[in-house]
């Protein structure tokens, strides 16, 4: 893989691994400070970029295919940017026992994707989870920090609308 | 003093509208004081407003923001009870007034943050208790309460603390789970969100117990509004001292941080979450060593779930008499149940134990929320056993459970009506165990895969019988060669589903009954 020299891209990487200095700076001091690090990283850049793993490797003392082999051990944490809206949508017992099902296929149905995966535009990613805590008020999504409950399939499709429009503004 | 209205706060009331109901409230009305309690656990109802009157809270829901002007206008704020929505008192709702909490006493009844109502409804009375007595006696009282652990084991928390009291070092850790990955259950974000100090002090008095001056409650990161609360609560307790540097002037110090996970249901197995705590790949430890002798970062250490660190307090602030004066057999006190899935009434059910299921599903529960036959009903999360009617008079007591396969697990109680398709359900088991696997052990990380295959194959009869019998025996593979629950019980569900359910794999019923086996 050959490396894009163009000044952009030079830019663009500097920025990320700021990011990931800055992540690295804010947590160092915790004991288990791992996934702390990574948390941080994932949330203001949206993944935690491969090439600069090395960055937490020596900072921690440890090889990056370590710190690589957590990264893919955890659902939160990924290597490639997601879209810029992450809709999860909950899979488990309880939302299945409510029309979860119809959710999920209504919601992959109108993305045009399957869970894991990011619209073409990249608005949008979708993730599965699995339970909320919110299975009194099954089916759920979450998007961020907002929870939503009480889902049809057709407030679920209202919902990616609004975050569309809430988007494009 | 102006009127108070009760909105809750709580992750599930917002996630179903309650922050815009509490807006509409305040818009047209300058003059009263809007709380925001944490929920009463009445779920169905949320979100569920209540307004101060003299003889006590009056309730309405469930409430829409549209609703809002209409309550207004009919007196709700003068304790007009005519409204479609009003509820009557608080209090006397059946779901509510039926119960036992303890654990719970505190649920929504005031502003979860507020260190002076948590003081003023006996919090840190325990702790007060806690401090003028040996590690040892608090250990005792713990023995003497009958406490087991809420997360899943029911191992007495007692004898664990013993362990760790008993153990050799200066440091030890005291770790809270709130990983809470079991799906249909959310008792422990209830506690974390609706009553935090008593998650705070029952660690704090861990902390006395043991020996343990450092504590961490390893969070899902599922749950934002968790972590806020947990946060906000954490600093407030150290500014008032009943946390940190000689907790209310004594000489222990206990220090409390949050540590989220990051979407990993095994990283809720204690060992596995010892190591995701300490930085590395959530993977299963071999016991032994226990953790509460090599714990974490090797050190002896107290890991309890939330619920069973939250029942503390009022362990010993009332005694432990008081709440092993609850319950039956070698189940005391009281267990915090969860009605989830396709019921009328969903919510948080605490009761002593021995109440039967048919209770919960049908008095409490209200039946399902669809009004059609409810038909299999899993109980303790997704490695719970499906239990078919006729097993829902068993009493919820872990033994009475055990005594056929079931587990309570965590409390929580999913209802499914007769739309279930109950090999799609086995099917979900064993997906869900191939996604969550550690991957440490064969039978778990290659079983699971396989299991889903299998099912695929019975499902669209394709060499219906010689797959049923694979089924099964890759059934008893896993649960005989696992090294933990996760691939040793995810058989429970799929078996359970093929002995009760034959008939959704193909099979006649009294046939499945011996294929299971
Ligand atoms: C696969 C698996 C997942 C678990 N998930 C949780 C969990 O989310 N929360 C929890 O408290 N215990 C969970 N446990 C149980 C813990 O291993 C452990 O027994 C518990 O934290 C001890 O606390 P307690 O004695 O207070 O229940 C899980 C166990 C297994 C095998
Ligand atoms: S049973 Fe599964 S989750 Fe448990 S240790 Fe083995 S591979 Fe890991
Ligand atoms: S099962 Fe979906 S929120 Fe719990």
């Amino acid at each position: 893989m050959s490396r894009d020299t163009s000044q952009e891209a030079v830019l663009e990487r500097a920025s990320l691994r700021a990011s990931v200095l800055d992540a690295i700076a804010a947590n160092k001091h915790l004991k288990g400070s791992l996934l702390p690090i990574l948390h941080d990283i994932q949330n203001s850049l949206g993944h935690i970029p491969s090439e600069h793993v090395v960055d937490i490797a020596e900072a921690l003392n440890l090889s990056r295919a370590e710190v690589h082999g957590v990264i893919s051990f955890y659902h939160s944490f990924t290597t490639s940017p997601h879209g810029k809206t992450v809709v999860e949508v909950c899979r488990a017992e309880s939302c299945q026992a409510k029309g979860g099902r119809l959710v999920e296929a209504a919601v992959k149905a109108k993305l045009g994707v399957d869970f894991k995966q990011t619209t073409d535009d990249g608005e949008f990613t979708l993730e599965d989870v699995y339970c909320l805590g919110n299975c009194a008020c099954s089916p759920s999504i979450r998007v961020g920090a907002d929870i939503y409950g009480r889902v049809t399939p057709e407030s679920a499709l209202q919902l990616i609308d609004t975050l569309k429009t809430a988007d494009a503004s | 003093m102006s009127l108070k209205v009760y909105v809750p706060q709580d992750s599930s009331a917002i996630s179903v509208g309650a922050n815009a109901v509490a807006e509409a409230i305040a818009a047209g009305n300058t003059d009263i004081e809007i709380v925001r309690n944490g929920t009463r656990g009445l779920f169905w109802l949320e979100p569920m407003v209540e307004v101060e009157t003299d003889q006590g809270r009056v309730a309405y829901g469930p409430v829409s923001p549209s609703d809002v002007e209409s309550l207004i206008n009919q007196g709700i704020l003068d304790g007009d009870q005519s409204h479609s929505l009003s509820l009557g008192l608080t209090e006397e709702i059946p779901f509510l007034k039926n119960q036992q909490r303890l654990t719970f006493k505190r649920l929504g009844i005031a502003d979860p943050l507020s260190i002076e109502d948590y003081v003023a409804q006996d919090g840190f009375k325990g702790l007060a208790r806690a401090l003028t007595m040996t590690g040892q006696e608090c250990v005792d009282e713990v023995k003497t309460s009958g406490l087991r652990g809420r997360g899943g084991a029911a191992f007495p928390t007692g004898i664990k603390w013993q362990t760790v009291l008993g153990a050799e070092g200066e440091q030890k850790y005291i770790v809270c789970n709130a990983d809470e990955g079991d799906s249909g259950t959310f008792a422990d974000r209830l506690q974390m969100e609706g009553d935090p100090y008593a998650l705070i002090e029952g660690m704090t008095i861990a902390g006395i117990a043991v020996g343990a001056n450092k504590g961490y409650i390893y969070l899902r990161e599922e749950y934002p509004h968790a972590h806020a609360m947990l946060n906000q609560a954490i600093e407030l307790a150290v500014e008032t001292n009943y946390l940190g540097d000689n907790v209310l002037g004594s000489e222990h110090s206990f220090d409390l941080e949050v540590r989220l996970g990051a979407k990993s249901y095994i990283c809720g197995e204690e060992t596995a979450l010892l190591e995701s705590l300490e930085g590395k790949r959530g993977v299963v430890r071999a016991k032994p060593p226990l953790p509460a002798l090599e714990g974490l970062f090797g050190k002896p250490t107290v890991v309890n779930n939330v619920l069973s660190l939250s029942t503390i307090p009022v362990i010993f602030a009332d005694g432990a008499e008081h709440y092993a004066g609850f319950g039956m057999g070698r189940s005391l006190g009281t267990m915090p149940f969860q009605l989830a899935g396709n019921l009328k009434q969903t919510g948080l059910v605490e009761l002593a134990f021995g109440v039967t299921l048919d209770a919960l599903l049908n008095e409490y529960g209200g039946g399902s929320a669809s009004d059609r036959p409810l038909r299999a009903v899993q109980v303790g999360g997704p490695l719970g056993t499906y239990l078919p009617e006729s097993q829902w008079q068993t009493m919820m007591d872990y033994e009475e459970l055990a005594s056929f396969g079931a587990v309570l697990g965590h409390g929580g109680i999913v209802a499914f009506d007769d739309t279930v398709d109950m090999a799609e359900q086995a099917r979900f088991s064993m997906e869900f165990c191939a996604e969550e696997s550690c991957g440490k052990c064969t039978p778990c990380r290659v079983g699971a895969v396989r299991g889903v295959e299998v099912i695929d194959k019975v499902r669209s009869n394709t060499d219906h019988q010689e797959n049923i019998v694979l089924l099964s025996s890759l059934c008893n593979t896993m649960e005989s060669g696992s090294l933990c629950a996760m691939g040793g019980m995810t058989p429970f569900p799929v078996k359970s589903a093929m002995q009760h359910f034959g008939e959704d794999f193909g099979i006649s019923s009294s046939k499945s009954n011996e294929q299971a086996s």
